[in-house]
């Protein structure tokens, strides 16, 4: 069992996809919400796949593409400073922000480095302890602990300069905030799988209850998602509403304790602003108190006080990410807005939605 | 973002340890799991180790797939 390549069979893929399309359902539109659900499901052709009435539509969980323009403007302002080192996912590299990119600061000579993990940032600020090295701490839950663990390490071994611009976002504040405004209406949520290995699928039980959607816990590989998919038709054929787990080799019955402890021992829970969704209350966290000379937004507020909020734009990627328009309806979409010159960050994101249609066709 | 790569663990030293994915090895944060053993498939995320596989329950997810395939 090497857990990858047993749920790619291109056989049972075909044959479970072949029974689905003769089951006869009704019209449904299921969103994944994850980012990642969205390129694996593009990548395997997964809606080629499905039944006819059966619509796939993508959610709020690219991190890059959520994460609001006043953030980004911010972090790239402290990019101007001198002796400040930015360290950042490679995934943030290209997305524009109001007057530049970091991919663009780092054309221009400002010190810009990828990590794969904040603990590579960590090592960074060891590494050259004469400058400050400001960590973007983008993601969702799955991201959210190795960040606490950089900053633990980093209060624990006392690198002074060393500091993290948390813009952490949390899902089902978010996935509340969407489903309550109305606007989107789905049959059935895919939930990430990675998240709900730190936070529990118990986190999901409101969606079933309070607004009677169908949801599935759902992994990454082709069959994961037919699974996924198997189970919430299921429940809809069936008038049921509930958290189904198909993802169980990965998700446990109860959420990992540490991972809780870690994340209420470092972050304290916030307000967020979300590109397309406003300010969502409780749908981020700060850096409590206790660590807060690592906390890159206290220590350097003056400076990004001074960053102006962003002009107003044509990119729709906020409709995309609320799932009330699909990229190829925007009217910036392959005309002036590609992967090599993107408008937005949903076109810039290897999980954004414009991307995954742009790469891997437009249905 | 939320990719998370099913690596083995090779090597293990407190809460750091080596894990490996066809031959490509890499060190790994296993705060989040200290009850891990050499031999174990985790997920590893930004550097962190996020979940524990479990064997069994991937056999049962494979054989109702297979099922699904013969009766739905």
């Amino acid at each position: 069992m090497k857990f990858s390549e047993e749920f790619r069979d291109k056989e049972l893929v075909r044959d479970i996809a072949g029974k689905l399309k003769q089951l006869g359902v009704a019209p449904a539109t299921i969103m994944e919400v994850c980012g990642t659900h969205t390129m694996a499901a593009a990548r395997f052709g997964l809606k080629e796949l499905l039944p006819p009435p059966v619509r796939l539509v993508s959610g709020p969980g690219c991190p890059v593409c959520v994460t609001a323009q006043e953030d980004l403007d911010g972090y790239l302002a402290l990019g101007e400073q001198p002796g400040i080192v930015l360290a950042s996912f490679g995934d943030m590299l290209r997305v524009p922000g109001t007057n530049t990119s970091l991919e663009k600061q780092r054309a221009k000579g400002a010190a810009v480095k990828v990590v794969y993990s904040p603990l590579d940032a960590v090592d960074l600020a060891k590494q050259e302890p004469e400058k400050h090295v400001v960590f973007f701490g983008v993601g969702f839950e799955t991201t959210m602990p190795a960040t606490a663990v950089a900053i633990q390490v980093a209060a624990a071994d006392q690198v002074e300069n060393f500091s993290v611009f948390c813009v952490h976002k949390t899902m089902p504040e978010a996935l509340k905030a969407l489903l309550s405004g109305g606007e989107v209406k789905v049959s059935g949520l895919l939930c990430p799988g990675h998240v709900t290995t730190i936070i529990g699928a118990a986190a999901y039980e409101f969606i079933p209850r309070d607004f009677g959607i169908p949801c599935a816990v759902t992994g990454f590989e082709p069959l994961d998602l037919l699974l996924g998919i198997e189970s919430i038709l299921r429940q809809l054929s069936r008038g049921e509403a509930k958290v189904e787990n198909v993802y169980t080799r990965a998700v446990p019955a109860q959420p990992n304790p540490r991972a809780q402890a870690l994340l209420n021992e470092v972050f304290a829970p916030a307000d967020a602003r979300w590109r397309g969704l406003g300010v969502i209350p409780g749908s981020g966290v700060t850096i409590r108190e206790k660590y807060q000379e690592f906390d890159a937004r206290r220590r350097f507020a003056p400076i990004l006080a001074q960053v102006p909020p962003p002009p107003p734009s044509a990119c729709r990627c906020g409709d995309i990410l609320r799932g009330v328009m699909r990229p190829q309806e925007c009217p910036l979409f392959d005309k002036v807005c590609t992967p090599s010159q993107p408008v937005g960050p949903c076109m810039v994101s290897s999980e954004g939605a414009c991307a995954a249609v742009y790469r891997y066709g437009r249905e | 973002m939320c990719l998370a790569i099913p690596m083995r663990i090779i090597e293990i030293e407190g809460f750091t340890g080596v894990a490996d994915v066809d031959g490509v090895s890499r060190k790994v944060r296993l705060d989040l799991l200290p009850e891990v053993n050499l031999g174990d498939y985790i997920l590893v995320h930004a550097g962190l180790a996020i979940a524990r596989l479990d064997a069994e329950e991937a056999e049962e997810t494979l054989s109702l797939l297979r099922k699904l395939a013969d009766e739905i």
